[in-house]
């Protein structure tokens, strides 16, 4: 019963994708549509940072990734190489949830 | 819900990619934040196309090749958390958007987006807040531009 739900969830998120990549392209041509598509992943993306930074999902919280974040948009304003920023955010979260609670 | 961003994606990326039939069908497989974030921030198609291709098959081979080695592995490591890695992701898709953040309407839409995202938390189901920011996006791509040439 759990793999027809897994089946019929992974066939719509599928079906999604497809969906957004057949819409016709003259559509896309028009200003506005053009402006919004090239919007879209941009706040998509910060939604999502924000979003996996300081939330439970289920509430708000701040805690140790934030620290991992702030320490991140600084090697990013640095222009750090990529991994290096992925690793400072991750080491700094550990760190800082290590040094707080103490696990 | 989560995957509903997806749909989203698939606009810019539609452009970009030019794919149909059978390929537009493999291509869709492939449609994921890191696929997208990767291809947006290039500047030329080609370098576009690459960077989605690339992304998207990386992700793909080593997303299930991860999941099996957590699957398995586990009982040997107690808790992610204690290395910091939830906070890996959005470092890296802070350092994939960061590129695109060229000029002030784009940070205060990003940080619009941010911040409505985050007010959604609490009293929607998870998925939902990104949609919300979505929505964002396209209310600020409905308002036409008027002698600022952007």
């Amino acid at each position: 019963m759990v793999w027809i739900g897994v089946a019929v969830g992974a066939l719509g998120c599928y079906l999604l994708k497809l969906a957004g990549l057949s819409v016709p392209r003259h559509l896309l041509q028009r200003p506005a549509v053009h402006r919004i598509a090239a919007l879209l992943p941009v706040v998509l993306l910060a939604a999502l940072i924000a979003v996996q930074t300081f939330s439970t999902g289920k509430g708000l919280t701040l805690d140790a990734r934030a620290a991992g974040l702030a320490v991140a948009a600084v090697a990013v304003w640095r222009r750090w190489p990529f991994l290096v920023v992925v690793a400072l955010a991750a080491a700094t979260t550990a760190f800082v949830r290590w040094a707080v609670t103490g696990s | 819900m989560l995957g509903a961003r997806n749909a989203l994606y698939g606009l810019r990326l539609s452009e970009i990619l030019g794919v149909r039939g059978v390929r537009r069908a493999v291509a869709a497989q492939l449609v994921i934040d890191e696929s997208t974030a990767m291809s947006i921030g290039r500047d030329t198609d080609r370098a576009a196309r690459l960077g989605f291709y690339a992304t998207g098959a990386g992700v793909f081979a080593l997303w299930n090749l991860g999941t099996l080695i957590g699957s398995v592995g586990a009982s040997w490591l107690s808790d992610p958390r204690l290395l910091g890695l939830d906070a890996a992701a959005p470092a890296a898709f802070l350092a994939l958007l960061a590129p695109r953040l060229r000029g002030r309407e784009v940070w205060a839409l990003a940080l619009a987006a941010a911040l409505v995202a985050l007010v959604a938390v609490p009293f929607v189901p998870v998925g939902v807040p990104v949609l919300l920011a979505g929505a964002v996006g396209v209310i600020a791509g409905l308002i036409p531009r008027h002698g600022r040439g952007s």
